[in-house]
């Protein structure tokens, strides 16, 4: 009786929530094919249309702020990866050391810090660092890299260093023991191990710069508005259907990019963990 | 020569993160902080310098607590402190009332299909917050797709005002968390072990004494992993408020943001940030305790 009470409920609520996920997002790239100005009345008659994605082709405004989003999120994807990287590296496998709290206290922070705690404050350490320093000289790439990086290294630190839990530390030792330098036990041992968790990190690093926006309001400048500052600044005035457009355009194109990067990570790793029980088996 | 080399190769990998972190996330609050205790002044930056200084000497040192003391006194702190904690209570049970069962269910799937589900789960994750939260602005609104649907089946008369109201403040925020929720839950459980399930099976538990004995307990982690993911970031949540929120209730992410922006009194926006933290220092600390012991358990 309460057995195949349970085995409904569980699915059921899952489908809700699934459905609750996806709705919404299904809704909004339906409606970008409308032809209806008035976003939610579907034109049946002059619908599906794609004047929406050719209005949005021509609109410079939209085109700018993309083109800075993606500089922006790319340099932030590679300066987290690197930062984020070595921080993982410390706390998986540098043991005790002084400060170790403190970086793990650093690097678990961003992860939950409401976005206006950090924006603000990033803001005002720009402005008294431009006061007593001069740098960095106002307000643009530079301090919208800085700020992403500083909350996405946090990912990247903690994919890398729960891969680098997984693994044992024999296999670094050994090579350590058979004379090889840190550096090249690093390079030849650890980084290929742990590739496909700084691939992860680059990629959620680069999204997450990309979609950010309150951090992004407080350390942009005038004439440096990324996308989703242009997006909330439309959005705030209510639905417009070029908006649905471009919000679809963004969605899918995440998707598609998450889809393969997951089916090729996953491939690698199958082979890896096949290469890795014939090497077992051959001893 | 090899060792002292090797110390100072550690002390570069330590020290370059540790500097980045230290000068751009902690060196910020100290800055937030000072500006927080300084004078509001029509002048670019618009505070006053806390320390006077001439001929080298130091010839003031103003120190205010009135910026403090204002948050206490004006109603319209003190209510939108109150809300966006009662907002991030409630939205975290709802988080968890509705994610429990998803990630069990998904723990609980064939591998192949785990996958799958996983994947669905993550992927709203990737895909930006604020167009997530504008697309129920299509759903919400009085000429949405929920009233046209309403109105079309006669289940309503006159449209359902949804926008605005605290109904879509919550609706927003589950959305949007949800898979902060789910992921740490969905980790926790899927190391459970299948056997103590069956062992207090063979001793006669009902599935929900088994549940409620075995599995939950187990799960505490978990569910204090997500529910913390969950409820501090949304005490500061800024997005979702002002896009789907009540125009006469204010959290306190958006009171920040009006001050810093609309008003310019940065030492205000300071001390509310402040103020923040420090209702925030608990749980922020909790998590980390929470993060570091599912690292070690690893």
């Amino acid at each position: 009786m309460s057995r195949s009470r349970r085995s409904v409920l569980v699915p059921s609520v899952m489908a809700f929530g699934f459905a609750f996920l996806y709705v919404p997002i299904l809704a909004m790239i339906g409606y970008s094919f409308n032809n209806s100005r008035l976003v939610t009345v579907w034109d049946s008659a002059n619908s599906p249309t794609l004047k929406w994605y050719s209005a949005l082709w021509r609109n410079q405004q939209v085109l700018d702020a993309a083109w800075l989003s993606f500089r922006i999120a790319l340099l932030n994807a590679t300066g987290a990866a690197i930062l984020g990287t070595l921080a993982g590296l410390v706390l998986a496998r540098f043991g005790r050391f002084r400060g170790r709290t403190l970086l793990t206290a650093l690097t678990t922070a961003p992860l939950v810090m409401p976005e206006v705690i950090t924006g603000l404050s990033l803001l005002l350490l720009f402005v008294a660092m431009e006061q007593t320093i001069g740098w960095p000289a106002g307000r643009g790439v530079t301090t919208l890299t800085i700020a992403h990086i500083t909350f996405s290294l946090s990912y990247v630190a903690v994919i890398v260093q729960s891969r680098l839990a997984g693994f044992d530390v024999s296999l670094e030792e050994a090579a350590m023991d058979l004379g090889a330098r840190p550096v090249t036990v690093f390079l030849r041992i650890t980084l290929p191990l742990i590739a496909p968790a700084i691939v992860s990190g680059w990629l959620l690093a680069f999204t997450l710069s990309w979609d950010d926006l309150v951090i992004s309001q407080f350390v942009a400048g005038p004439g440096s508005s990324t996308l989703p500052m242009v997006i909330f600044s439309k959005v705030r005035l209510g639905v417009t259907p070029d908006i649905n457009a471009l919000a679809t355009l963004m969605v899918l194109t995440v998707a598609v990019g998450v889809v393969i990067a997951t089916v090729l990570l996953r491939r690698q790793e199958r082979r890896r963990e096949q290469d890795l029980r014939l090497a077992a088996g051959a001893d | 020569m090899a060792a002292r080399g090797l110390r100072l190769g550690r002390l570069l990998v330590i020290g370059v993160p540790m500097g980045w972190l230290l000068l751009f996330f902690l060196a910020p609050f100290l800055i937030d902080f000072k500006i927080s205790l300084s004078e509001v002044r029509l002048a670019i930056p618009p505070y006053a310098p806390l320390l006077e200084w001439a001929d080298g000497k130091l010839v003031a040192l103003h120190l205010q607590l009135t910026n403090y003391r204002y948050l206490f006194t004006d109603s319209l702190y003190v209510s939108a402190y109150g809300y966006s904690l009662k907002v991030a209570a409630i939205s975290t049970l709802l988080c968890l009332l509705l994610g429990y069962p998803m990630a069990l269910g998904i723990a609980r799937a064939e591998p192949a299909r785990r996958n799958l589900l996983l994947m669905l789960v993550i992927l709203p994750f990737w895909t930006s917050f604020l167009l997530r939260v504008y697309a129920w602005m299509g759903l919400l609104r009085n000429n949405g797709l929920i009233n046209n649907l309403l109105l079309w089946a006669g289940v309503i008369d006159a449209p359902i005002q949804m926008m605005q109201t605290d109904f879509a403040v919550y609706l927003g925020i589950v959305y949007s968390y949800l898979p902060f929720m789910i992921l740490p839950l969905y980790t926790n459980l899927e190391k459970h072990d299948g056997t103590l399930l069956e062992a207090a099976a063979d001793l006669g538990a009902k599935p929900l004494a088994a549940f409620l004995r075995v599995t939950l307990p187990l799960s505490v982690p978990g569910i204090l992993a997500g529910a913390l993911l969950v409820f501090i970031p949304v005490v500061g949540e800024y997005v979702i408020p002002t896009l789907l929120g009540r125009p006469d209730q204010l959290m306190i992410g958006r009171v920040l943001s009006d001050e810093f922006f609309a008003n310019r009194d940065w030492p205000v926006a300071s001390a509310v940030a402040m103020l923040m933290l420090v209702l925030l220092v608990a749980p922020i600390v909790a998590f980390q305790r929470v993060q570091s012991n599912a690292a070690e358990a690893r």
